[in-house]
């Protein structure tokens, strides 16, 4: 069949000129899609094409706008805007007009609208909350198109809080008489579960319905589900073990409809998913691996068929048998099939089977014996991948005797590979075996040396922070011997002077920075050395126009730990001079130290003792050793700190001046001043207890790169070889096949002799042998077995994570704005149209709206608004202030209320506050509080008898990110409606109070547009949301904060409790969470969004409570504690 | 730690020009260009007949070059390449049946259609139906009601 089709693909380069061929005229070429991408086709420039798009664009956008555009007309619009999204044009106006073709379309145009909302739309994008109604009601239509329709797209994106409206509707679906609906309906459910577990999991029950389905493919789809769950707790379903095994008996044995068949293999999807399934519950479990043995040798022996899908079968089959419980002739029977595949000339199946091979020799490193020459032959496979894939299993298999050799081909695959990501995974692989072998077999301090100089030179600036980490680590811990130490260090030493000697301008930021420390720790172990030699190689690096500042940091700490005389001294005192004005402070401040210390040879000996590197700091990060300073200091008269929290009060009390931009203040942070003492930065010891009075400021901060906490020694003194603890446990398994290996060893390191692969040439062949016998050399030593699903220490370090590759993630969502040079085009064409039925102004400003709510006695007292002619007075506009907790029946305007959204009115809101009324136009605000968001709701009321036009609301804020959920609706608002706008509002920077300004224009029946600026203000605890933690989980991420504040707040004292009744209305006020309360102590916790949490440690102390904020956040703790302080005092 | 089978799906010819994108996981748009770009760069310049597999960052990308076209997924570490490569053949046999003989100029000028076929086959990143002929039976009745 592939064929067929590669036959009458071939035939298209003659179709694509696109000339008056017949063979075109099928292909709608006279519809409007067709005349867009002929136009783009004949275009020979990016230019050209850029401009026919946007003028495409310009089209689309005025016919999806106009109100007479139909449907039919929408759904072709639609197609040429995805059409122009895909070539990589943004079509964002249209992404309203998809849903609105989703809603009201009949079926076809519906489709294409869900696929054009499912295109354009993410995840996470607000509006798709206008999405839910349709999807509600397609759910509930009586045609099946419709109700697959809605699953599709349920599936494919759903806005999280929102699946509660749906699930029961879903559910129901799971006991439709279609098959093709229930199938769908249990993918809907899965992809639930996926991403909000806990909303489905009452639901488990009707999984197990879907699993015993009579429809095979529903039973297939909820595999799905049992896969996710199995794999989070194979425990819970053992039971169903057999119930597996005998599905996948009856696929196997091809007892399902033809129609499942793939090039005649039943259900190789299928089956895939059950080998995967058995292997988990098989997983370490022995009499669970006893009842699959069967059916997977069977398996095994019915996938003879030579066709891609019985590889990725017999792929997953291979990894299940060597995962479960091992059962010798079934092992022995996989790698046979494995060697298959290796052997395979299709290049897909090496791949795979080199997959398989990196995979089993975990278990089993011996088995890399019987392909070695495969192996080696994939080793110089011209294609990168091949040899990427065989780095990855010779990884696995390295030992003391063949690490050389391992090592170096990685670092040749190094020396070529050009992808980042790449780079960063095998450099760490191989400073992980330099590591792990030098601290495990006889130490090689050349080797060991030169291979880390490779992977800081070729991993650069890429590199995991912990590897210079536990390099420097490495050096300054040392081993038991003193001697050998000396001799590491010193090589290290000589290694680096004769590298800053050539060119080190090529070297990357992270090595010198390696080296600097070094030469600043160890240089002294060379005595032919002087001090001056080392600070002139270092000055240089001084003036490297590619030094960074960080890296000259790290230079200027060696020179201080240099301490030498003569010349080099006045050398010195240049630098530092030079540096002491510098604009980088933590520059400034090295200088300062090198300055002071160069000057005073015994103050650096003190500061910087030679022979304690080995002792733990003790950081006291109370700054206790302060406390005299302070009291002289207060004696002295001089005024006594005060939180930046209420230093801002204060200043706005007085209101002399208005500050605000400058008033909050960063909390100190000991982050930026670390020592520059003679240490291993790795032995800084940060005492903390979560109840002790001293503050703990962990370095998290500090501008030093090299970020030291967290490194594991992943390797123990027995290293990746732990195994051999294991050799006397299981070698009764295989015992045959050690055998045959050991002679192939043999045959080996008689390297002449014969092997069974056919090799090119007797000369190459005997390179090759070599190779093999350093590379495999100690393999069939080791004649073990890895117990099964003994979790080996090493699969974990494989996977190392990478930082570079979540980066690119962190984009905002882009908001929706619908104004930019077209939008004048409209403006005047829509005057044009309206100028008949509109009512002069007079008229207008005549009648009363019958609410009287644009009377001006009932705006708030303080209100005043301004026109945007005069210059807009910050102090005098509109402001409303309204409190969180306002119950929704006091509001001022309940008819307004009413037209709260629907997904919001069963929220809790504010107080609806009239902002401004004006020209018969009434403004109007409240915020809904969501679960885990905030929403502002801004009314806009005509209260007039005509239309209002062009109606535009802009609002904004420093502090907040304010994307919009729905802007105004209409561009016209009819007489006596209202026009809704939401907006999400998100914290980007804490304060106590948020301030919203926002812009609304509008254009009355005649005269002028108007403009009036008002502004709203939400206090913090709007955004503040209960953090569920446990005592545990706080302790974790009290320790990881680094901004805090401290203050005692008043109790309260009634009741019998003062503790429990303070926390109480702390918790009733602000939402904050109490983790645990513990005697006169209490743990607290909340967050503004998910990540911008804050925890807070209360202690009864003297008739007051001692509280102690900490957060990842800046200020956040300084105006959380300002809105206890407000909570408390307003009682 | 999600057993999720794909990514993304791409297709696109020879010269580079993007004819089909399907994101299984929620990708922003700028990610988005980013992974069109790159897996144009890589996959356009390998030679006939060599691995159909690559790494990307840390994921897996399977592709197979049909006439003009490549179609293109990503999927995730460990799940096996092979299969992958199938369902893109799957998916152009879907394409092939329902087209009949299908070339690149059908998924340009009803491209629309190459979605609705790939969401009969494929939800949310999963295999939904592998059946030739169901997909088409559905594709069917959707299309009679057009008329």
């Amino acid at each position: 069949m592939s064929d067929v089709v590669e036959k009458t693909l071939t035939a298209l380069p003659s179709l694509l000129s696109l000339d008056s061929q017949p063979g075109s005229a099928k292909l709608s070429s006279n519809s409007k899609l067709g005349n867009l991408i002929r136009g783009i086709t004949e275009l020979t420039s990016k230019h050209e094409e850029e401009k026919l798009i946007q003028r495409e664009l310009l089209l689309i956008k005025e016919q999806v706008s106009s109100p007479n555009t139909t449907m039919r007309q929408m759904k072709e619009l639609m197609v040429r805007a995805i059409y122009c999204e895909m070539l990589g044009y943004g079509v964002s106006f249209s992404y309203i007009h998809a849903i609105k073709l989703a809603q009201q379309g009949n079926v076809l145009e519906k489709r294409v609208g869900y696929l054009a909302v499912s295109l354009f739309l993410n995840e996470g994008h607000e509006l798709l909350l206008l999405l839910v109604n349709t999807v509600l009601k397609d759910l509930q239509s009586t045609n099946l198109i419709e109700v697959c329709m809605a699953l599709t797209v349920v599936s494919q994106m759903f806005p999280k809080d929102m699946i509660p409206a749906i699930l029961p509707l879903v559910e129901e679906k799971l006991n439709h008489p279609k098959e093709i609906i229930r199938r769908k309906a249990v993918l809907a459910l899965y992809k639930f579960y996926l991403i909000a577990p806990n909303q489905v999991q009452h639901i488990h029950n009707k999984f197990r319905k879907a699993l015993c389905d009579k429809d095979p493919g529903v039973m297939s789809a909820s595999l799905h589900i049992y896969l996710q769950l199995i794999q989070e707790n194979p425990e819970g379903y053992k039971d169903l073990a057999p119930s597996f095994v005998t599905i996948l008996k009856q696929v196997v044995g091809g007892k399902l409809p033809m129609d499942f068949n793939y090039h005649s293999v039943p259900a190789p999807w299928l089956q895939i998913h059950l080998l995967r399934i058995l292997s988990l519950l098989g997983k370490n479990d022995q009499s669970t691996s006893e009842i699959m043995y069967e059916i997977l040798d069977e398996s095994l022996r019915r996938a003879e068929m030579n066709h891609n899908i019985t590889y990725a079968i017999l792929y997953e089959c291979v990894k299940c048998i060597y995962t479960i419980h091992p059962k010798s002739d079934l092992l022995e029977k996989a790698a046979k099939c494995m060697g298959n595949f290796v052997l395979s000339p299709k290049i897909n199946l090496k791949y795979l089977g080199l997959k398989a091979l990196t995979y089993v020799v975990q278990q089993d490193p011996k088995l890399a014996l019987q392909h070695q020459m495969t192996i080696i032959e994939c080793l110089d496979h011209p294609d990168l991948i091949i040899k990427r894939e065989t780095l990855e299993l010779l990884f696995r298999i390295t030992n003391d005797q063949n690490v050389t050799v391992i090592v170096e081909k990685m670092l040749d695959f190094l020396r070529i590979s050009e992808d980042d990501h790449t780079t960063i995974d095998l450099v760490g692989k191989v400073a992980e075996l330099a590591e792990k072998y030098f601290r495990t077999y006889a130490p090689d301090n050349e080797w060991f040396i030169d291979t880390m100089n490779t992977v800081f030179s070729l991993g650069g600036d890429l590199l995991q922070p912990d590897i210079p980490n536990s390099f420097l680590k490495l050096l300054s811990e040392g081993f038991d011997s003193v001697e050998e130490d000396k001799k590491l260090r010193l090589f290290a030493v000589n290694s680096y002077i004769s590298l800053l000697q050539g060119d080190s301008s090529k070297l990357p930021q992270r090595f010198l920075q390696v080296i600097c420390w070094v030469l600043g720790e160890y240089s002294h172990l060379r005595e032919d050395l002087e001090p001056g030699v080392v600070v002139r190689l270092l000055a240089k690096l001084l003036d490297m126009k590619s030094s960074s500042s960080e890296t000259k940091c790290w230079v200027l700490m060696a020179m201080t730990k240099l301490c030498p005389g003569g010349a080099a001294l006045a050398l010195v005192h240049d630098v530092s001079e030079t540096y002491s004005s510098s604009l980088d402070t933590m520059l400034r401040q090295r200088a300062q130290e090198l300055q002071i210390l160069s000057q005073d040879s015994e103050l650096q000996a003190k500061v910087l003792p030679r022979s304690a590197s080995m002792e733990p700091v003790e950081v006291d990060s109370s700054l206790s050793f302060l406390d005299g300073f302070v009291s002289e200091a207060l004696a002295a008269g001089a005024a006594p700190y005060k939180p930046p929290h209420q230093r801002q009060e204060e200043l706005s009390r007085s209101k002399a001046l208005n500050l605000e931009p400058y008033g909050l203040s960063l909390p100190i942070s000991i982050s930026s001043c670390s020592i520059t003492d003679r240490q291993s930065p790795t032995l800084l010891s940060i005492s903390s207890g979560l109840s002790g009075d001293s503050t703990d400021f962990s370095h998290k901060g500090s501008s030093t790169a090299l970020k030291l906490d967290g490194v594991k020694r992943l390797w123990g003194r027995d290293g990746y070889l732990a195994q051999k603890e294991q050799t006397e446990e299981a070698p009764r398994i295989e015992a045959a096949s050690a055998v045959r290996s050991a002679d192939q060893l043999g045959d080996n390191n008689a390297s002449n002799s014969q092997t069974p692969n056919p090799t090119p040439s007797p000369e190459c062949d005997q390179e090759k042998q070599q190779l093999a016998s350093s590379l495999f050399v100690g393999l069939a030593s080791q004649s073990f077995l890895h117990q099964m699903g003994k979790s080996d220490p090493t699969s974990q370090r494989f996977r190392r994570k990478t930082k570079a590759s979540g980066s690119a993630e962190q984009i905002t969502d882009p908001l929706v704005s619908p104004s930019d040079g077209s939008d004048n085009l409209l403006y005047k064409s829509l005057l044009d149209s309206l100028d008949l039925d509109v009512s002069p102004p007079e008229q207008t400003a005549g009648l009363v709206a019958p609410n009287g709510s644009c009377d001006a006695e009932e705006e708030p007292a303080d209100a005043d608004v301004k026109e945007i002619e005069t210059p807009p007075v910050r102090d005098e506009r509109v402001t409303a202030e309204a409190s969180p907790h306002d119950d929704p029946d006091g509001s001022k305007d309940p008819s307004l209320a009413s037209h709260l959204p629907a997904e919001l009115s069963a929220l809790s809101h504010s107080k609806v506050t009239l902002l401004f009324s004006k020209q018969n136009l009434d403004v109007s605000a409240c915020h809904v509080q969501k679960e885990d968001s905030v929403v502002l709701v801004v009314f806009i009321s005509n209260c007039s008898d005509s239309f209002l036009q062009q109606i535009r609301l802009q609002v904004d804020s420093e502090e907040l990110e304010v994307s919009c959920v729905s802007d105004c609706p209409s561009e016209e608002l009819k007489s006596h409606s209202v026009a809704v706008c939401q907006y999400f509002l998100t914290v980007k920077r804490p304060s106590v109070h948020f301030d919203l300004s926002a812009t609304v224009s509008w254009q009355p029946p005649a005269g002028l547009p108007l403009t009036t600026q008002f502004s709203y203000r939400l206090p913090l605890a709007t955004f503040v949301r209960a953090l569920k933690l446990s005592t545990e989980e706080y302790g974790a991420m009290w320790l990881a904060f680094s901004h805090d504040t401290k203050q005692n707040l008043t109790l309260i004292h009634d009741g019998w409790d003062p503790l429990a009744a303070t926390l109480d209305v702390l918790k009733r006020k602000l939402q904050l969470h109490v983790v645990e309360i513990i005697g006169v102590e209490a743990i607290v916790a909340c967050c503004l969004q998910q990540d911008q949490p804050c925890l807070m440690h209360c202690r009864m102390h003297a008739g007051m409570l001692a509280v102690w904020l900490r957060s990842p956040v800046p200020d956040l703790p300084d105006c959380l504690l300002y809105c206890c302080q407000r909570a408390l005092q307003e009682l | 730690n999600r057993w999720r089978k794909l990514r993304f799906l791409l297709l696109f010819n020879r010269q580079g020009k993007l004819r089909l994108q399907k994101w299984f996981v929620p990708t922003s748009d700028r990610e988005r260009k980013k992974v069109i770009r790159d897996m144009i760069m890589l996959v356009l310049p390998r030679q006939p007949r060599t691995c159909n597999f690559l790494r990307w960052k840390d994921l897996k990308i399977v592709y197979k070059r049909y006439a003009s076209l490549y179609f293109c997924a990503g999927l995730e570490e460990q799940d096996n390449e092979l299969l992958a490569l199938e369902v893109l053949h799957r998916y152009v046999e879907l394409l092939d049946k329902y087209f009949g003989n299908v070339c690149e100029l059908d998924i340009i000028f009803n491209f629309e259609k190459a979605y609705f076929i790939l969401d009969e086959f494929l939800m949310g990143g999963e295999v939904l139906e592998t059946s030739k002929f169901a997909v088409n039976v559905s594709m069917e009745q959707a299309d009679t009601l057009q008329e």
